[in-house]
């Protein structure tokens, strides 16, 4: 079974390696999470959210021109046509509703592509609560649109300007203004990463991917297990919720895909499957990249999203067992996957989720497979990226 | 007797402990700050390991570790001069840095370094006490090693009487919901805080720490507190430092008064 333990551990992964600064709030949440969100008043109102204001279920959308070039059969994922353009929006809503029943007065969130400030500022909008964002200054130049967008939503968006200046940084950043602001003050964390229960609680609210797939799958196929799920991975939250459901039945194949960025051995990539070793990030033992001497190394990738030094504690005990497969994709060939796909479907990804797309070049599967590719996000975002390739 | 015992054992209060970053603002510092410190007249020295992402600290420490790194200091070179300035001086000596250095060089061999190299105590602020107690507590033990354990304003009674159990050496008292470097003099609310302990007959000496600076904070810690450590202000110092030696006795001279 794969299933998180009291402590927040998936095999040796996972645990809350936090100062005792955080010790109160992580505790607070550890022991509430799962009794609240799965009341049945907290799922109501979740379900409602999600039903109208996020537009779910979002599609499972059967792939014709792409499954005839790959001579498979593949589906789509539609995260993409959730409100606010990503899955991200999933889990934002289950943690604003998870801090209004902490009584929490202020909200803090991090971003890298700017997918979850956005979706973290639009919940704030709907429900009346301060937000503040953490970005990275590096990220704020790529991902003008949304930190546009978060504006107009209300956000305050505060650079990180220590580091690389990205992803990692702005959690940096996050995480010491919730050392600053114990009481008030909830931290959204978008992805399966940091110390437990995140990564447990970020995986069931974005569950409900997997959970409507299951059903799809039977209505169109016949068969509520498809061969094969396909996600990308920088923390991982977006591939999380399309395995969840999986995660047990063994002949699903799990097929995780990293940003390899100029090249795995570039010196500038985020392929953290192949180039980390154990190690604490972001209050999480996990797979990070570092040093001999423990320093975490400043990665790189073209994605926003993707451009993190670690990856979750769940998808490091997968990769680490071989439930899940690693693939890692350069820049160039998620850029190329981008092109294709709005060429022959019309639709244009998010440069995250292009790097998915490009796993399909390198994975094995037969003419009769079921492959999902989770569309975790669109390419709006990233029409400033895709331009210089024209 | 580990060091910092017999300081305890020797000295109840104004208890001074001065925090450097290792390799900051040269990398071959080490020795002429931590010689400096006990000629200025500090009690104990708390030496940063630097780090690449130092959660529970301000921009202060954070950069001085970013400098540090580039410099050059790694944890087989700061073990080294730790090693070397050891044979001139006594003066109880801890490391502070981050669960992850520690994990990479190798939890065993770390801690018998440090016992060689002379070092009496740790602190890592990420490492809970339910981790070390499950799975550290016995290999510092048997090798004498001595760790503080952090208290903040919002731990709770039942969790410090466990630091006090597990904790060996001083206890850490966090002054205030902050990270390092970040509050200027101390407030009612702190006070409130300092006496609610002081009043909790702990076992463990307290040294009071974040946001202590000089005289004033200093000897208000210590009212309340076995003593205290300053960490920014000090680094502030050796920022703008022609001398080290110097810049180092003026700095205690102002906080001991």
């Amino acid at each position: 079974m794969i299933e998180v333990n009291q402590r927040g551990y998936y095999g040796e992964f996972g645990g809350a390696f936090i100062p005792e600064m955080l010790h109160p709030n992580i505790e607070e949440l550890r022991k509430c999470y799962i009794e609240v969100s799965e009341s049945a008043e907290f799922q109501a109102e979740f379900r409602k959210l999600l039903k109208d204001y996020v537009g779910r279920p979002s599609p499972l959308y059967y792939a014709k021109r792409l499954s005839a070039h790959y001579n498979t059969n593949i589906y789509l994922k539609r995260e993409d046509l959730n409100h606010t353009g990503a899955h991200k929006i999933n889990n934002t809503i289950g943690q604003i509703l998870m801090a209004q029943r902490l009584g929490k007065k202020r909200i803090i969130a991090e971003t890298g592509a700017g997918q979850h400030g956005v979706a973290t500022a639009t919940v704030c909008a709907l429900m009346g609560i301060e937000c503040i964002v953490y970005m990275g200054s590096v990220d704020i130049e790529r991902q003008a649109p949304n930190v546009s967008r978060m504006k107009m939503l209300g956000a305050e968006v505060r650079p990180a300007t220590s580091g690389s200046q990205t992803l990692k940084d702005a959690t940096n950043e996050a995480i010491r203004d919730w050392i600053n602001n114990p009481e008030d003050t909830h931290y959204i964390i978008g992805s399966v990463v940091g110390p437990h229960p995140y990564p447990d609680m970020v995986a069931r609210f974005q569950s409900v991917i997997s959970e409507e797939m299951l059903w799809q799958l039977k209505e169109q196929t016949g068969n509520e297990d498809p061969d094969i799920i396909v996600a990308c991975v920088g923390g991982g939250s977006n591939a999380a919720g399309a395995y969840y459901h999986y995660l047990n039945k063994k002949d699903v194949r799990l097929v995780a895909v990293e940003a390899a960025g100029l090249g795995i051995h570039s010196g500038e990539s985020a392929a953290t499957s192949v180039l980390g070793t154990k190690g604490i990030i972001h209050g999480s033992r996990t797979l990070l990249m570092q040093t001999d001497d423990g320093q975490i190394i400043e990665p790189y990738s073209i994605s926003a999203g993707l451009d993190y030094p670690g990856i979750g504690p769940m998808h490091a005990h997968l990769i680490d067992t071989g439930r899940a497969e690693a693939v890692s994709i350069t820049d160039e060939e998620a850029v190329k996957s981008a092109f294709f796909l709005a060429r022959i479907e019309g639709i244009i990804p998010a440069l995250e989720t292009a790097h998915a797309f490009s796993a399909l070049d390198k994975i094995d599967y037969s003419k009769d497979d079921v492959i999902v590719v989770n569309l975790s996000g669109r390419g709006d975002k990233d029409l400033g990226t895709y331009v210089k390739y024209f | 007797m580990n060091r910092l015992d017999q300081l305890f054992k020797n000295k109840k209060k104004d208890i001074l402990n001065i925090y450097f970053t290792a390799g900051y603002p040269n990398l071959d510092d080490t020795e002429t700050i931590i010689l400096s410190l006990e000629k200025a007249g500090a009690d104990l020295i708390e030496i940063g390991m630097p780090y690449s992402d130092p959660l529970a600290d301000g921009p202060t420490i954070q950069e001085s570790g970013q400098v540090a790194l580039k410099n050059g200091m790694t944890l087989p070179l700061l073990f080294e001069q730790i090693k070397n300035t050891r044979k001139k001086t006594e003066i109880p000596l801890i490391m502070m840095g981050y669960f992850n250095q520690v994990m990479q060089y190798g939890e065993e061999k770390f801690i018998e370094q440090c016992v060689e190299a002379g070092v009496d105590g740790l602190i890592l602020p990420d490492l809970p006490l339910f981790e070390y107690e499950k799975d550290y507590k016995n290999l510092f033990e048997k090798n004498g090693l001595n760790i503080s354990f952090l208290i903040t304003p919002q731990t709770s009674e039942a969790r410090i009487k466990k630091v006090d159990e597990l904790n060996r050496g001083f206890i850490y008292m966090v002054s205030s919901a902050a990270i390092t470097g970040s509050k200027k003099g101390i407030s009612p609310q702190q006070i409130e805080y300092f006496e609610r302990i002081a009043n909790m007959q702990l076992q463990h000496p307290r040294l009071i720490g974040f946001g202590i600076s000089d005289y004033e904070t200093f000897s208000t810690a210590c009212r309340y507190a076995n003593g205290a450590i300053i960490g920014s202000a000090y680094i502030r110092a050796l920022a703008n430092s022609k001398n080290i030696e110097q810049t180092t006795l003026d700095f205690v001279s102002m906080v001991i008064g």
